[in-house]
């Protein structure tokens, strides 16, 4: 009786040891804020960094993981690909929540929420690129959206509110196809495990037209969280309205973890149906390129440029990801770590120089920004020459790699726009660089004099250089993760 | 298989047409004199105040009625639990002490931010006063 009430199922934690971390950390961490009469914002960012850095720990001792390729019940995937994924995500909210803690004490408004949502939201990001279940896909999707429409309302301007709101509407929109789209893959299939879907398909045993529709619904879903034309009608708002520190996280974050699970979803559940997917994906890519290069053009505020060049930048790694190869996955994976370092430095950029909150974020506000500060222009530049692509910086070696992994598996059309798309947006980030360096300041614009913050952006700055010079450093650890098995 | 179903069909149908022909046989046999008493919203025997038209809740119902939906699933969890509490044993405890301590948790950070205190304002009152600033400038 009794050894009967002691057994249990076989529980293996390991693989998702870095997301019971973070979530041990946000749970602490909420009821620091919480409980703690005296609030101390700055014991909060170190436990929350803490946090982290244990996640960091147990990701890495995951890469050589030696028990069963999936644990609890299937649900979990331990390989190398979520390791790297994990990482990256990890580092960008540990800069991210550097960046968030001097955002809020310069403003003066106290928002202790903001940590545990960053280590919520994190975990939600985490879990989505080692999941291997649609259900459990489904399920961080709303972890990590759920947190994220709260920290896009954390301030006090109704801008935040109206993107917030905007956002919340819009991603339960894209929920509801994404779960449609897990029920089609049920009803074709009979299962809502990866591996099982590719199995059931590559014996023709699931329904064609079915699955077909699965696919449809679930690139529709990804594309909500990618940001891909022409699903990215939030993005400009969302990344506007939102406080800049979390736009800096979001724009960097939830890409990586939604094109994490994107990968995963299509190259293994439905790698037997890659020909028919191939040309949805393809075809997306082009839209998302040209259109987040063109209406960038048009933008006066900096935010909303930015926003409008992560669209663009979702439409190249969609080049790496119609690949369908595994060139084409690590392709992606470096495209998104490069991106990631970027976005999070522009934004980070944004943040110091518009001085206090949203105050100058207007394109005017940056004329002559190499006079009041060279340190902030110069990075400014970098990222900027970066996200067009030119060497020596990681979105050089990025683009290159994407459109050669397209051309390798035969699709140089989409290679060639993706090259057309990148000279158009050289155009409107040059058209910066040209204001900060070339033009008498308009307005008396003070940037944020602070030192911390400024060493958190210049981590990324480093990280672009050192990539676009070295790119040989990751490229060999980045190909032994994009092996994607089901 | 399905003709096991058939009386729940016959049920309803009975039921939707009891409903509409009770409306239809009151509405041609009964006199029609309105007076403005007769017309006023029933409000369990209370005198009817006003229409609540236009009106604004306090968003303190929002947090109350979150927070009930939040032990409402508690307990719809702890349901199955306790019917298969022998099957699940000991894995089935632990599962559950870890999702009632998480409840606990959120439990603990609405009593500490004041969403508990019905007529205190929200501790960082400062904060409110600007939001509601902001919504009239805005």
């Amino acid at each position: 009786m009794l050894g009967q009430f002691l057994s249990h199922p076989p529980v293996e934690l390991g693989p998702i040891g870095p997301e019971l971390v973070l979530a041990g950390a946000g749970v602490l961490v909420l009821l620091g804020g919480a409980l703690v009469r005296r609030r101390q914002p700055r014991a909060l960012l170190l436990a929350s960094l803490a946090g982290l850095t244990g996640a960091a720990v147990v990701s890495v001792s995951l890469w050589r993981w030696r028990g069963h390729a999936t644990v609890l019940g299937g649900m979990v995937q331990a390989d190398r690909f979520a390791v790297v994924a994990r990482l990256i995500l990890l580092g960008v909210a540990a800069l991210a929540l550097v960046l968030g803690h001097h955002y809020f004490e310069r403003l003066g408004e106290e928002r202790p929420e903001f940590y545990p949502l960053v280590l919520f939201t994190t975990l939600g990001m985490t879990l989505i690129t080692a999941a291997a279940d649609l259900i459990l896909v489904f399920l961080a999707l709303e972890i990590l959206s759920l947190s994220l429409y709260v920290l896009t309302a954390l301030s006090r301007r109704l801008a935040a509110v109206e993107g917030s709101m905007k956002y919340f509407l819009l991603g339960a929109f894209s929920s509801a196809f994404f779960l449609y789209g897990v029920a089609m893959a049920y009803g074709a299939t009979g299962s809502t495990h990866l591996s099982t879907i590719a199995r059931s398909l590559a014996g023709q045993t699931g329904n064609q037209a079915l699955a077909l529709a699965a696919v449809a619904l679930l690139v529709i879903g990804f594309g909500f969280k990618v940001a891909a034309v022409p699903f990215h009608m939030w993005t400009p708002d969302v990344y506007q309205g939102a406080p800049t520190a979390v736009t800096a996280y979001m724009s960097a974050a939830t890409k990586v973890a939604a094109f994490a699970a994107f990968l995963r979803v299509l190259m293994t559940s439905f790698q037997p149906l890659t020909w028919d997917w191939t040309p949805i994906v393809w075809g997306l890519a082009v839209a998302t390129m040209i259109v987040g290069s063109v209406l960038a053009i048009a933008q006066t505020d900096i935010k909303r440029m930015l926003a409008y060049s992560s669209i663009a930048h979702a439409g190249f790694v969609l080049v790496g990801v119609s690949a369908a190869t595994q060139e084409g996955i690590q392709s992606a994976l470096f495209y998104l770590l490069a991106y990631a370092a970027t976005i999070l430095g522009a934004f980070g950029v944004v943040m110091l120089a518009s001085g206090r909150g949203e105050e100058h974020t207007s394109l005017g506000s940056y004329a002559g920004l190499c006079r009041r500060s060279p340190l902030l222009a110069g990075l400014m530049s970098l990222f900027l020459l970066s996200m067009a692509g030119i060497p020596p910086t990681a979105g050089f070696i990025a683009k290159v790699n994407v459109f050669r992994a397209a051309v390798d598996a035969g699709h140089w059309g989409v290679a060639l726009v993706g090259v057309l798309a990148s000279v158009v947006a050289a155009f409107f980030y040059i058209r910066v660089m040209v204001l900060m360096y070339m033009q008498e300041p308009l307005e008396d614009v003070e940037p944020d004099p602070s030192i911390v913050p400024r060493l958190a952006v210049a981590v990324p700055a480093l990280l672009t250089l050192l990539f676009g010079v070295f790119p040989g450093l990751v490229l060999g650890l980045l190909e032994r993760a994009s092996v994607l098995r089901w | 298989m399905l003709s096991e179903y058939l009386p729940i069909v016959v049920l309803a149908a009975l039921a939707l047409a009891f409903a509409v022909a009770s409306l239809v046989v009151s509405s041609l046999l009964r006199p029609h004199r309105p007076t403005p008493a007769k017309l006023a919203p029933y409000e369990c025997g209370i005198e009817p105040q006003r229409l609540p038209k236009g009106e604004r809740f306090p968003v303190k119902f929002y947090v109350l009625a979150m927070l009930f939906i939040v032990f409402d699933v508690e307990t719809i969890f702890l349901f199955p639990w306790a019917v298969g509490f022998r099957r699940l044993g000991l894995f089935g405890l632990v599962e559950m002490v870890v999702f009632i301590g998480l409840v606990f948790v959120a439990y603990l950070y609405v009593w500490r931010e004041g969403g508990l205190d019905w007529n205190e304002p929200v501790r960082r009152s400062g904060e409110r006063e600007q939001v509601g600033e902001a919504l009239r400038a805005g």
